[in-house]
């Protein structure tokens, strides 16, 4: 590569990186200089009061104002960022879901009705309920079995890596690998792909397997466990090797079996780790939208809500049918995001 | 909280300042190389081109990688005489991004947009620029009136043509036509008698695949549109992709039903592949290589195939692979032609960007662009012996013959959300085995 191609793109690096430097270490030395001024004029204060000259200032009466100001100061930059980047889109969205596709006329709630009456769509809903329901439970499952039977079995760090493995493939990446291993070639050829050379091998005809609806769905999500299992196995492995030691120990001297140790020890011990895979794992299934369009591109009733949303929105230019598939996708997440506050502040008081 | 000692907080102000200083030093090498030198015989040319010098035009397109290096070379000497800067970008997302520039307010200046329908929805907006008068001028003496409405929308001329491309083509091995005997067929049923001649001969004669990523189904569309043209009249093909007759008339499941004649016969496809069905996941890039290994024998597919034989595969009327023109069922009717290509839309009318806009009319483009190869015009001021390549060569005489009838693919100028969505997916479910009227009329549903 010539340099000339790449000095521009190191120029952006060093402004980036200047940037960065001036902002947090501007915040940095802000937040060593005001602190240390304040201080230094109460001390002089103080020093005053005890020579005699002046009256004591009230004790917690400048606190108060000054830690709202300090608030303010760190909550601002967060608080416009989330302005522009959260509330504006979402406002915006919710007014273009009222309107019609080329965004000119006012058309209420026709887009929400086309989305539950058309069949097509309606497919979709299924098709991510499908998802929704089935990836949490079994990467979670998955991972939750493979964390216990692994913790502390010989080779553990070789085993817990190749689950883990597949977390540091893009989900395009996968997908590409998946549909290799489903790929279909005519009987009189030699199968490319591994699931149907193993049917071929026991003696079945090759099958065309992202055909047929609804098994391709579930191929589908064969595919988003695959690489979700090993982020479920992690956050749960890392919470059992958690649990007090006494517990455990304890336990054992009450003479528990395996099985009790799982799910009067194990499992109440990591439920927070457990709630905050499921709910992860959650979010990012609903969004799913990379595996659907490389393998299916959402044929043969594979499409799921965000790919018919990009489908709509970007492709077919339908702004108003897009922007209604994405604010109901946004009030579909609603709970699980409250559920998730909810559940961290019960943790915070308990 | 930790209170710094003075000394450090000195270091940090300094070394922050310090990195502001180098990187705005690093920031002044921009590059200014646009030294006009529009004095030499070479340049005389670009004459009427002069006085843009150092001005930049943004060029957006989907033609990347290879293909756009050599784009870019075609318009080096223009852009090295006139001192004009082009900034081109290639974009495998170019319809949906460059809905997101426009509306966003930062629309390149220049568009080679492959589909009308898109254009037409740009124009009627209000986002683009007519044509400027010598662009109009040279598109009209060089490209057929058929072709040049694809550029006008409510009689306001914007787009002229750039690059094009022949969609009624099927591709063969000469070789083996020669060794079995066969002959390229003139007629629909001199097709289907070869195709049944070597049915009986226990092979299956064509081979097909409209897999494409996102785009899947598209091929099927250009089937379905090749055959419109040949089963009904180019007039017929008109009212159907403006949606003048339903997507469902008994014209179009007519011309469906014919296509399927081929498409879902299960001892005609899928040849090298499979079942009938193979062809909705058989990626069209690969569906045609197995002409190369005999096992099968016929693949309609446009000129620009070329490209996806492996290297050392001699595309010539004698060679491994050639294409003959994709048969007219009437030809007394005329000899319809399936083509495609993008044309030049311009958002801004800036003098330097109407100067690229003229000279990308002209047929000394045109010309640039050949000799650079793998490329087809259907400009009338193209040189037919600028294009190397047998196959362009052939398309360029297809399209440059004034007795064929010429329209452009259907599925560009129907809006995206049929053209670019329901009508590829529908045909996808057709492959599939629903039936050609729930097909149809799911489309029409879908056309509002």
């Amino acid at each position: 590569m010539d340099f000339a191609d790449i000095s521009p793109k190191l120029t952006m690096l060093v402004y980036g990186l200047v940037a960065f430097a001036v902002v947090v270490g501007g915040l940095l030395l802000l937040l060593d200089v005001v602190p240390t001024y304040f201080a230094r004029r109460r001390e002089r204060q103080l020093l005053a009061v005890a020579a005699g000259d002046a009256p004591a200032p009230p004790a917690g009466y400048v606190r108060k104002p000054r830690e709202f100001g300090y608030a303010i100061f760190f909550l601002l930059p967060v608080i416009v960022l989330l302005l522009i980047g959260l509330v504006v889109p979402v406002i915006r969205t919710l007014l273009l879901s009222l309107k019609s596709g080329d965004g000119t006329e006012w058309v209420g709630l026709d887009n929400y009705g086309w989305m539950f009456s058309n069949s097509d769509i309606l497919g979709v809903l299924w098709n991510s309920l499908l998802w929704v329901v089935l990836v949490p439970l079994v990467a979670t499952s998955v991972g939750l079995l493979y964390a216990v039977m692994v913790d502390r079995a010989r080779f553990e760090a070789v085993a817990k890596s190749l689950i883990f493995l597949p977390m540091a493939i893009s989900f395009v990446g996968a997908s590409i690998i998946w549909r290799f291993v489903y790929a279909y070639r005519g009987e009189e050829q030699d199968q490319i792909g591994l699931l149907n050379q193993i049917v071929v091998w026991l003696g079945g005809t090759p099958k065309q397997w992202l055909l047929d609806s609804p098994l391709n769905t579930l191929l589908l999500i064969v595919v988003m466990v695959w690489i979700q299992a090993g982020f479920a196995m992690v956050i749960l492995s890392a919470a059992i090797k958690a649990i007090p030691g006494d517990i455990v120990e304890a336990a054992r001297l009450d003479g528990v079996t395996a099985w009790q140790m799982f799910w009067r020890i194990t499992l109440p011990s990591i439920r927070p780790a457990l709630i905050v895979v499921i709910v992860a794992i959650t979010v990012a299934t609903m969004k799913i939208f990379d595996i659907v369009r490389t393998m299916t591109n959402g044929n043969y009733d594979t499409n799921v809500i965000a790919l018919e949303m990009y489908n709509q929105a970007f492709r077919y230019q339908e702004t108003g049918q897009g922007s209604a598939l994405a604010v109901f996708l946004f009030i579909l997440v609603i709970p699980i995001v409250v559920f998730q506050i909810r559940n961290l502040r019960q943790q915070r008081e308990g | 909280m930790a209170v710094f000692p003075r000394r450090r907080q000195a270091i940090v102000i300094a070394t922050v300042v310090g990195l502001a200083l180098s990187a705005t030093a690093c920031g002044d090498d921009s590059d200014s190389g646009s030294g006009s030198n529009g004095s030499s015989a070479e340049c005389s040319a670009f004459d009427k081109y002069d006085g843009n010098d150092g001005k930049k035009v943004k060029i957006y397109a989907s033609i990347r990688d290879a293909e756009a290096d050599l784009l870019e070379q075609s318009w080096k000497q223009f852009t090295d005489c006139t001192g004009i800067e082009i900034d081109y970008e290639g974009s495998g997302e170019f319809e949906a991004q460059l809905q997101v520039l426009v509306d966003g307010g930062n629309a390149p200046d220049i568009a080679f947009i492959p589909q009308p329908g898109l254009l037409g929805t740009f124009a009627k907006a209000g986002k683009l620029k007519p044509a400027p008068a010598d662009t109009k001028t040279s598109a009209e003496a060089n490209y057929p009136a058929d072709w040049l409405k694809y550029g006008t929308v409510d009689g306001t001329f914007y787009g002229a043509p750039l690059g094009s491309n022949v969609k009624s083509f099927v591709w063969y091995s000469p070789k083996t036509f020669q060794e079995k005997g066969y002959t390229v067929p003139k007629t629909w049923d001199e097709l289907i008698a070869l195709s049944d001649k070597i049915a009986q001969g226990g092979d299956k004669p064509w081979c097909a695949g409209i897999e494409s990523g996102d785009a899947t189904g598209w091929p099927a569309t250009d089937w379905i549109e090749d055959i419109m043209l040949r089963d009904q009249s180019p007039e017929v093909y008109d009212q159907w992709v403006t949606h003048q007759i339903p997507f469902n008339d008994p014209k179009v499941a007519a011309a469906v039903d014919r296509a399927g004649t081929i498409l879902k016969n299960d001892k005609y496809v899928n040849a090298g592949f499979g079942p009938v069905k193979s062809i909705s996941t058989t990626s069209f890039q690969e569906a045609g290589l197995p002409i190369l290994e005999n096992k099968c024998y016929l693949h309609r597919q446009a000129s620009f195939y070329a490209n996806q034989w492996p290297q050392g595969t001699k595309v010539a009327e004698d060679g491994d692979v050639f294409a003959f023109y994709f048969p007219a069922v009437d030809p007394s009717k005329g000899e319809p032609v399936l083509a495609a290509g993008e044309f030049t839309a311009a958002f801004a009318d800036r003098p330097e960007v109407q100067a690229v806009q003229n000279y990308l009319a002209t047929p000394e483009y045109a010309n640039s662009r050949a000799k650079l190869g793998n490329w087809v015009s259907g400009s009338k001021g193209a040189d037919i012996n600028n294009f190397a390549n047998p196959i362009d060569k052939l398309s360029v005489q297809i399209l440059q013959d004034q007795s064929k009838v010429l329209r452009f693919d259907g599925s560009d100028l129907m809006p995206s959300a049929v053209g670019a969505g329901t009508f590829w997916k529908g045909m996808v479910e057709w492959i599939n085995g629903k039936d050609t009227a729930s097909v149809l009329s799911g489309i029409q549903s879908s056309w509002k």
